[in-house]
């Protein structure tokens, strides 16, 4: 793998953004209209309960926040791909000296990058309007971080597998392949609440959940929960191999039928 | 136009045969490129010019046969077979909001060009284009397109470079100046070029040696002047026409040396 290349598709999608002013919108407005409505939500929730909850109510707006970890992160893999495609840049990458990991792992700088830009963002407005410190995580917020963010990338990888195997009219993908998932992640609420019970054992099969019930947990009692994030490290890597798998047999599979350049081309 | 001396082959194809869905788009198709030969793949629609080239780019995978480039196999030696390699193509193009100059650097990255920002002004200033350096790529005419897609494909100097229809959609000011660049280009470099194109006048200037495809094989090949007289056609273009539209030729120079005694 060349540092070098991945360097350089980084330096190409740092110039889209920099060169597109609205593309940096979409990266900002959108979380912080999210935010600003849950965080009302909460205000209005601890305004109207007493005891421990109004306490607790404030997981929302860490879970509102952490959940757009996920999603950029996917954001960064699947749109970078798109960029390609709409462009008519992907022949010209793919038959470049570009080996498909490099490319991969360039997508995945994008996500972490698309998250810090987010991030940051949210975290001024939530401490600014909501008195909310994404900082009161503690040092916790980083595995958790992490590990949400390996879930984007896995998550990445299928969607772009999705769009290479139904082609550009399959692209809304892209957004909508986390939503998949976010009824059963339980980022707004615990697995306990998710019925019938059956159910929740999809959800603890899945990375994310852990991190947000060990984001609960954290909040409730300051504890780190140590059993979950092993489970969600644990069932990341279990994931993250599987999308590379998907990704690459689709890639594969898009240059025997020879779509790839119709693909691209179209 | 003087023909350069066969030499090293750069590209070989053995045997070729690309099936989508039962129907041979490439049936045996065979060729070679050597170093310093403009090699011409001619052909209507639909006559397995561009899958040919997809194959040997390594975008489509062949149904059977072999690819080797600098004598080694294709697929094996992919990312050190394509850093000697480049191409361009009428039908890519470069990211549109980007500024001439970030997109060229981009690549020069990726093929790992020393000094990348005198390589670009060189190319740039070869091209006549200079002034675009700061330039928004998706502004540019589409010749202006064409000769940035070009200093893409130089970037890296290459030894193989494959063109498909450089100068498809370019008036014939534009296009004549493509030609001579890239006849400068195979000069200057040396390098083997596999060009496709649907303008004979391309043709007939700037490749050595032709390769008619109809239906995936191979039916005619030569170089232009020898292939017009072989087929007893005024002008290459006749020669395609009859091609695209009966599929096959008769090969004066076959006919006579089968009747001659």
């Amino acid at each position: 793998m060349s540092l070098h290349v991945i360097q350089a598709l980084v330096l190409r999608y740092l110039f889209l953004y920099t060169r597109s002013p609205m593309r940096l919108i979409e990266l900002i407005f959108w979380p912080v209209v999210e935010l600003v409505i849950w965080g009302y939500l909460t205000l209005f929730i601890q305004e109207n309960t007493t005891g421990d909850f109004p306490r607790i109510i404030v997981f929302l707006l860490g879970a509102m926040i952490l959940w757009d970890v996920i999603f950029r992160a996917q954001q960064g893999v699947a749109i970078s791909f798109l960029e390609d495609v709409w462009t008519r840049n992907l022949l010209n990458v793919f038959v470049a000296p570009v080996r498909t990991i490099e490319y991969l792992a360039a997508t995945f700088c994008v996500g972490f990058l698309r998250i810090l830009v987010t991030i940051t963002v949210l975290g001024l407005v939530a401490g600014l309007m909501y008195s909310f410190n994404i900082f009161t995580l503690g040092w916790a917020l980083l595995p958790f971080f992490m590990n949400l963010m390996v879930s984007g990338w896995a998550l990445g990888m299928i969607s772009t597998a999705l769009i290479l195997r139904w082609g550009q009219a399959a692209e809304s993908l892209a957004w909508a392949v986390p939503f998949f998932i976010q009824p059963f992640i339980a980022v707004f609420y615990p697995v306990s609440a998710i019925k019938p019970e059956w159910v929740q054992t999809i959800s603890w099969a899945l990375p994310p959940t852990h991190v947000f019930e060990g984001m609960r947990e954290v909040l409730k009692t300051g504890v780190f929960a140590w059993d979950k994030f092993f489970w969600a490290a644990g069932l990341n890597l279990i994931f993250l191999t599987a999308a590379g798998m998907v990704f690459f047999y689709m890639l594969t599979l898009t240059r025997r039928r020879g779509l790839l350049t119709k693909f691209a081309t179209q | 136009m003087p023909s350069p001396i066969p030499s090293e082959v750069i590209l070989e194809a053995r045997d070729l045969t690309r099936e989508f869905d039962g129907v041979k788009a490439l049936d045996k198709f065979s060729l070679k490129l050597h170093r310093g030969q403009v090699l011409g793949l001619l052909g209507a629609n639909g006559a397995g010019k561009t899958t040919a080239m997809n194959c040997m780019l390594g975008l489509t995978l062949p149904t059977s046969g072999g690819l080797y480039a600098f004598g080694k196999e294709l697929q094996s030696h992919r990312i050190e077979i394509l850093r000697r390699a480049n191409f361009s193509s009428a039908y890519t193009a470069l990211p549109a909001n980007l500024l001439v100059w970030q997109n060229l650097l981009v690549f020069a990255k990726i093929y790992r060009v020393p000094k990348p920002k005198e390589r670009i002004a060189e190319l740039l200033e070869m091209m006549e284009i200079s002034h675009l350096h700061k330039r928004v790529t998706g502004q540019l005419s589409a010749g202006e397109s064409t000769r940035v897609n070009l200093c893409k494909a130089l970037l890296n100097k290459p030894e193989l470079l494959l063109l498909d229809e450089p100068t498809a959609s370019l008036d014939p000011d534009i296009a004549d100046k493509v030609r001579k660049i890239v006849l400068r280009i195979r000069s200057e470099l040396n390098c083997g070029i596999l060009y496709t194109s649907h303008n004979m006048k391309d043709i007939e200037e700037v490749c050595d040696h032709l390769m008619f495809l109809h239906k995936g094989k191979v039916v005619m090949e030569g170089t232009p002047k020898d292939i017009v007289e072989r087929s007893s056609s005024s002008t290459l273009e006749d020669v395609f026409i009859k091609i695209a539209r009966d599929g096959e030729i008769v090969d004066e120079t076959a006919k006579k040396e089968e009747v001659a005694p």
